[in-house]
């Protein structure tokens, strides 16, 4: 009941936001803010309480069922568990930086813009907690539709083209993940006569090596466009850098995420076999991403397409752990997952500050801003550093991790993988010098950070040192990941 | 014919009487609005008479009709629309200076003759209500005749209605010729003793006018011409009233011979319906009028719409209807949209002049964003649940090409959708003011309507439950 209520409060408050401005547009903010707070507590509070598993043979802390549409088996089901719980800590608290960072950035239709930013919220919470392929598909498409808003009214100048290419690419996935639920759907009830959309009851579902191979394409592709995989990667530079700020922020900290989650939840446990049979290719192409991303993010001029880039090869990362199928590349990926989230949250963050600031996102046309805001220069640089995988940080731990996990498993394609660690020193460097080195390129002083601003980074760096030095809680709460994927290591 | 015979036709008396009503209120009183009340009113009527004979169902009638669940559900839908169309009409008529007194008689004619439709179960009755249907059309079509558009529309539905319907008597004659009789079940039981050659170009000719009645591709060359030329209100009456009445004896034909016995049938349909689904939204793509626009949208969902007629099982019966529910309510509030919108100079068509309406009518633009998200399949609306239940019945049925064509066209079709969405997003071109409003009350109780009906289009994105249960149960009256 709790989890309804924590997907609740979200949904009411952006109504309520939406309300609110019609009268006073300063509230909206403070509603919005307030809201995800309250989740924020809401979540900790999950975290702090479920420390230890219920049972040895459970993994689940909460489990939460009632009808929705029985005549078809629809349930509005939510279960929390570890996992679950990490992601919905990533959610409220990129969701708190993405309200204050809209702070002053939003001058028009803020109601509207609070409504959407918490929608897009609560669909990706509800993506974390469903257990229902049908509620889950429900939440999958509740955050496009905001987020679309987001990008199409409040985005840059090339917006239009960005946000339809962005609900395009994902609505295509989302079709066929639609398809293939379907048809596991009829297949389980015809084997048991229960129809029913079920996670657990699916899961249990015995098929044929060809249905099932179709069936798990059919749950990856919609995935692996939001991850996103090479070569379905091609929505995600236009729709991060058209967005406003804080849709960028949660484009790159969250939205590619539930990607990743459904692949860990869905494709793995429920068709273990197909995806043992796929794993190469989806390896390959993983390093492939991670070369070609960061390659591509060397390439660029425009601050907020470089950092795109690098969530590409970043991603990549994530799409190698996964399916080596080994216990320490799992938790690489989750700590990838989080990591990922806060760095490039945090260079997204800063790019619209610079954005705010110059009017510009060509990073030709900046350069020695250290002198006139050192405080962003310091901070820009510890995100670079942790961007490209620097000890200390917590994005090495993550990419160390996987790197360990799949050396055994594929020698050949960690070892190039790891070459995109040099490349990411390569990228992030350029990025620094270009911004904050050098010759002034403008003579008008710029402004350094101000307090709201201060607060941001500074709860985005504690986290990301934190996670580098003492990653031990993230580890516990998701150790019964392996127990998920436990089947597949005996293959 | 026994007293609870005659009992059962009651809606259906009821109905035709409407038009006679309102024929004598024209010879004694030519006020607009009391046409319009009154004709309300006997709509109205028409739905507790419904409500009423509800007990009684199912009640043969032979040879000619049938009332039973499947029969009073459809009723039950054109009811609904005309009544929303009615509604539509005052405002959009009263802007205009041509007198809209006998509009209303067509109105009432081409609803019956759909609603025969829905009820009949032999060749004689179909050809009445369809052609009841037609002629009203034809008027109704060119009612606006000084506008250019207009005349063309008509003359092109007229003379392809035509053509269509001599096609339909000649596939009856096959059929009749085959089995030497015309009602529906009697058919059914001479086929299977006979093969059935004739029997299937029979089918194959009558299927010209059933696809053109739906705008199916290939017989789909008038619809944008005639959306677009129709006043509004009557598009609003083709794309709902008129292709649900169509859609009723098609699904009651096919269900009484089993339409799915017959391979060769079946590959028409999908191929009908692959190539609907294509043109449509292809079509669609670049077109800059609205109206126009929706009609190709209208071929692609009917298209859509086959792909849950062809498995012939109760699943996609259900998943049928809820899909001309959904659909009807959606281009219902789309079109009540335009006819808002629409002056005495024009009917909003052009997409322009949806820029920034967000911002300036933010309810109006509210509801026609819904009914887009709606058409589009987007959760939280109807059309997704629709879109849905008609993928489950593919699905059931292994049905994969036309599954995946849908799914496909269905990207495409997003698109277009949110072109118009995205327009009506976009910054507001610096406008006159809005017209002033002339009949407040009828603005009013539009306005009230289409939150309604917005309303009704979320309610059945999120709990279809109640819906889906009446469906069913109305489904074992036969």
């Amino acid at each position: 009941m709790i989890l309804i209520w924590m997907i609740g409060i979200l949904l009411a408050g952006g109504i309520l936001c939406w309300l609110a401005a019609q009268w006073f547009p300063v509230l909206a903010k403070w509603i919005a803010l307030l809201t995800v707070i309250a989740d924020m507590a809401l979540a900790c509070t999950f975290f702090v309480v479920y420390k230890t598993f219920p049972h040895s043979d459970n993994s689940w802390f909460i489990d939460y069922q009632v009808n929705w549409i029985p005549s078809l088996g629809i349930s509005l089901h939510l279960a929390l568990d570890g996992l679950s719980i990490v992601l919905l800590l990533l959610t409220f608290f990129l969701g708190i930086l993405a309200v204050l960072c809209s702070w002053n950035e939003i001058k028009e239709k803020t109601g509207f813009y609070f409504f959407n930013l918490l929608w897009t919220l609560a669909g990706i919470s509800g993506v974390f907690v469903a257990m229902d392929l049908f509620l889950f598909y429900f939440c999958w498409e509740i955050m496009l539709v905001p987020m679309y808003f987001l990008i199409i009214i409040w985005g840059d100048t090339n917006r239009r083209y960005a946000a339809y290419k962005f609900f395009i690419f994902t609505q295509a996935g989302s079709l066929f993940l639609l398809l293939a639920i379907l048809a596991l759907y009829f297949i389980h009830g015809q084997q048991t006569n229960n129809y029913t959309f079920d996670y657990f009851s699916l899961l249990k579902t015995v098929l044929e090596p060809t249905t099932e191979k179709w069936i798990m394409l059919g749950f990856l592709i919609a995935f692996v466009i939001k991850l996103p995989m090479i070569p379905f990667h091609n929505w995600l530079p236009d729709a991060h850098s058209e967005a406003p700020t804080a849709g960028s922020l949660i484009l790159a900290g969250l939205l590619l995420k539930t990607g990743a989650y459904g692949i860990l939840r869905f494709v793995l446990p429920m068709f273990p076999e197909a995806a043992a049979s796929i794993a190469w290719w989806a390896m390959l192409l993983g390093v492939i991403g991670i070369v070609y991303g960061a390659l591509l993010a060397f390439a660029q001029t425009d601050l907020k397409r470089l950092i795109a880039y690098t969530s590409v090869s970043h991603m990549g990362f994530v799409l190698v752990g996964i399916f080596s199928f080994n216990e320490i590349a799992m938790q690489g990926v989750v700590m990838q997952i989080l990591t990922h989230g806060i760095s490039t949250g945090a260079l997204f963050v800063m790019a619209g500050m610079l954005k705010e600031r110059l009017h510009t996102r060509d990073i030709t046309k900046m350069g020695g801003l250290w002198t006139s805001m050192p405080a962003m220069g310091g901070v820009a640089i510890l995100f670079t550093m942790a961007s490209s995988g620097l000890p200390l940080l917590g994005n090495f731990i993550a990419e160390f991790f996987i790197l360990l996990g799949t050396f055994n498993i594929n020698t050949t394609l960690s070892v190039i993988a790891s070459v995109g660690l040099v490349l990411s020193a390569l990228y992030s460097l350029r990025m620094m010098q270009q911004v904050f080195m050098g010759q002034p390129a403008t003579t008008t002083t710029v402004k350094d950070i101000s307090a709201r601003e201060l607060i941001i980074m500074v709860a985005l760096s504690i986290s990301i040192v934190a996670l580098g030095l003492y990653p031990q809680p993230v580890m516990d709460t998701v150790q019964h990941l392996s127990f998920t994927i436990h089947p597949l290591l005996h293959e | 014919m026994n007293e609870l015979q005659l009992l059962a036709l009651l809606p259906f008396i009821v109905l035709a009487t409407a038009s006679i009503v309102v024929i004598l209120l024209i010879a004694f009183r030519q006020s607009h609005t009391v046409i319009q009340v009154v004709g309300f009113l006997m709509m109205c009527m028409v739905v507790f008479a419904t409500w009423y004979v509800k007990d009684t169902l199912p009640q043969a009638i032979p040879p000619l009709f049938v009332v039973d669940g499947q029969g009073a559900l459809f009723t039950g839908m054109i009811i609904f629309s005309v009544l929303a169309i009615g509604l539509f009409s005052y405002i959009y008529f009263e802007d205009r200076e041509e007198n809209p007194k006998e509009y209303y008689i067509l109105l009432f004619l081409g609803t019956l003759g759909a609603a025969i439709l829905t009820i009949s179960q032999h060749f004689i009755s179909l050809f009445i209500g369809l052609e009841l249907l037609s002629v009203s059309l034809y008027a109704l079509i060119a009612y606006l005749r000084n506008r250019n558009n207009a005349v063309e529309a008509g003359m092109k539905y007229l003379v392809l209605a035509a053509l269509t319907s001599a096609f339909l008597l000649f596939g009856m004659a096959l059929i009749y010729m085959e089995t030497g009789n015309m009602e529906f079940a009697v058919i059914a039981k001479k086929i299977t003793t006979t093969s059935p050659t004739l029997f299937i170009m029979g089918l194959g000719i009558m299927l010209v006018a059933i696809g053109f009645k739906l705008a199916l591709v290939p017989f789909h060359l008038w619809a944008a011409d005639v959306y677009q030329g129709a006043p509004s209100p009557v598009t609003a009456f083709i794309g709902t009233v008129s292709k649900i009445g169509v859609f009723a004896v098609l699904l009651r034909f096919a269900q009484t011979i089993q339409l799915q016995h017959y391979p060769l049938a079946i590959s028409i349909f999908s191929a009908i319906a692959i190539a609907s689904m294509i043109t449509g939204n292809v079509l669609a793509l670049r077109q800059q009028k609205l109206k126009r626009l929706l009609a190709y949208s209208s071929i692609a969902h009917f298209g859509y719409l086959l792909v849950a007629f062809m498995p012939g099982n109760s699943a996609g019966t259900e998943a049928a209807i809820f899909y001309l529910l959904a659909y009807s309510i959606t281009l219902l509030s789309a079109f009540g949209v335009i006819i808002l919108l629409s002056t005495g100079q024009g009917d909003a068509e052009d997409l322009s002049l949806y820029q920034g309406l967000i911002w300036k009518r933010p309810v109006v633009a509210t509801v026609l964003s819904v009914a887009l998200f709606s058409l589009a399949g987007i959760p939280l609306t109807a059309g997704f649940l629709a879109k849905f239940f008609v993928l489950a019945a593919g699905v059931q049925q292994h049905m994969w090409l036309p599954l995946i064509v849908l799914v496909v066209t269905s990207v495409i079709g997003l698109y277009y959708y949110l072109r118009i969405i995205s327009t009506m997003f976009a910054a507001p071109l610096p406008t006159l003011a809005s017209p002033k409003t002339l009949h407040p009350f009828f603005y009013i109780s539009t306005y009230a309507a289409l939150i309604i009906m917005t309303g009704l289009l979320t309610w059945l994105g999120v709990f279809p439950g109640i819906i889906l249960q009446g469906i069913k149960t109305f489904l074992l009256l036969h």
